[in-house]
């Protein structure tokens, strides 16, 4: 239980997908003009990496990796599929996201309404494909912990956006260099927020 | 049929044949040089960030990565722009990631057989090649819309202007975090009897962020129009 929890809080603080990996930094300068949409677009990134990584780790670890296939038969276990890896783990990650539009259209309408124009653009964030990639290398031993880590880069990938879009709607009011407005300022703060979370990485579980 | 109809048609025919206008054209050569400055694809268009900003400790992986982007964009570019009429509108996405996965594959092979050490330093951003915004934002803006040959260099351009970023974060952090470019040494050993001692803070990431922000606000005071309004 113990070493899940430790997993949990490195995911979130220690790996943090922004400011320990910058992945998913094209959506999260994008869309972090405003807290409400960047809440959106944090809980449509948690719900989508909570559900492809595990997937993409069953994948994985029954049809990908050297010998993965050999639950059809003996014959098959030299086959080594993982070369396949990003092509399948996208058109996983595509097709997932394309039927939790769907489901959540269906089921709820209220939030398809706030997560709605996020899903989408969320089958090509770096965030997402990147889970699955770190999860291979990561070596996980189950499925509960490809789905903890999935969860947890998710919520840190979360906090790192509403920080950011609440210091952009109030740098607003400030007077900022003209040729440093909106983008450049946005890379330093972030620096600034990443030099900050890198006092997490002293944290040793 | 006419000429020009089939022409239209098939775009291997439309590749193939002498168009009136030189390969490199004055058009054509803008396609290259403007993603270098006024339309480059990170300070201004914002796309590929992710992996610009990870893989910049050293100037070795940022050289490999540049290369490995510029093929995956060139030749995705080319193959999206040959099949932009047989594309149907509405999966055009799901082809596009196919069409970009599969060159990574090919990308990432390569430098598994030919360079294993780069390709295990560079890890997973190899395959978010894949994801960069800047493979799919290039294609939706530019290779859905444009001929094989003008495709192609809008591909090789930004992909060079992209690495242009790459490289130069690259060489600050290399230089001044380890004083070594390419893992040989560029400052001497009498500055360091001098005292000087090399920043370790530049190997860290956040600095990554920061640099790339210091070229933005100098690529703005130079050139106004790009400034934001607001």
């Amino acid at each position: 239980m113990l070493e899940y929890a430790n997993l949990f809080i490195k995911s979130i603080f220690i790996e943090n997908m922004i400011f320990a990996y910058f992945l998913g930094m094209c959506s999260y300068l994008a869309v972090s003009k405003t807290v409400k949409t960047a809440v959106g677009l944090g809980f449509a990134v948690i719900f989508v990496l909570t559900i492809t990584v595990p997937l993409n780790f069953l994948i994985d670890q029954y049809v990908l990796q050297p010998g993965a296939l050999k639950w059809i038969g003996p014959e098959y276990i030299d086959i080594d599929l993982s070369f396949l890896s990003f092509i399948m783990f996208i058109a996983v990650i595509a097709s997932m996201v394309q039927l939790v539009e769907m489901i959540v259209e269906k089921f709820s309408p209220a939030l398809y309404g706030a997560l709605g124009i996020f899903l989408p653009l969320i089958a090509v964030n770096c965030a997402i494909l990147g889970g699955s990639l770190f999860m291979q290398i990561k070596d996980f031993s189950g499925i509960t912990e490809s789905a903890i880590y999935g969860f947890g880069s998710g919520i840190g990938w979360l906090l790192a956006i509403v920080g950011i879009a609440a210091i952009r709607e109030k740098i607003a009011y400030s007077n900022v260099p003209a040729p440093l407005r909106g983008l450049g300022i946005t890379f330093i703060i972030t620096g600034l927020m990443a030099i900050g979370f890198m006092s997490f990485m002293g944290i040793d579980i | 049929m006419s000429i020009n109809k089939l022409k239209n048609n098939n775009p291997l025919i439309l590749f193939l044949s002498k168009s009136s206008e030189p390969l490199f054209s004055k058009k054509n050569r803008a396609l290259l040089s403007d993603p270098m400055d006024d339309n480059n694809p990170i300070t201004v268009q914002v796309l590929g960030v992710c992996s610009a900003l990870a893989i910049t400790v050293q100037l070795k992986p940022a050289i490999v990565m540049t290369f490995s982007v510029m093929v995956v964009m060139a030749a995705s570019n080319v193959i999206i722009s040959l099949l932009r009429d047989l594309i149907p509108n509405r999966i055009r996405i799901i082809v596009q990631l196919v069409v970009v996965a599969s060159m990574v594959i090919l990308v990432d092979q390569v430098l598994r057989a030919y360079a294993y050490d780069v390709s295990k330093e560079l890890s997973i951003f190899i395959g978010l090649i894949i994801t960069n915004c800047i493979v799919m934002g290039r294609l939706e803006a530019f290779a859905l819309g444009n001929g094989v040959w003008r495709s192609f260099l809008d591909g090789v351009g930004n992909a060079a202007a992209y690495g242009f970023i790459l490289i130069l974060v690259a060489v600050v952090r290399e230089l001044f975090g380890s004083g070594n470019l390419l893992g040989y040494q560029i400052i001497p050993d009498s500055i360091y009897e001098m005292g000087y001692v090399n920043n370790g803070f530049m190997l860290l990431s956040p600095m990554a962020l920061i640099i790339v922000g210091v070229i933005i606000w100098v690529q703005r005071s130079r050139n106004r129009t790009l400034i934001e309004k607001g």
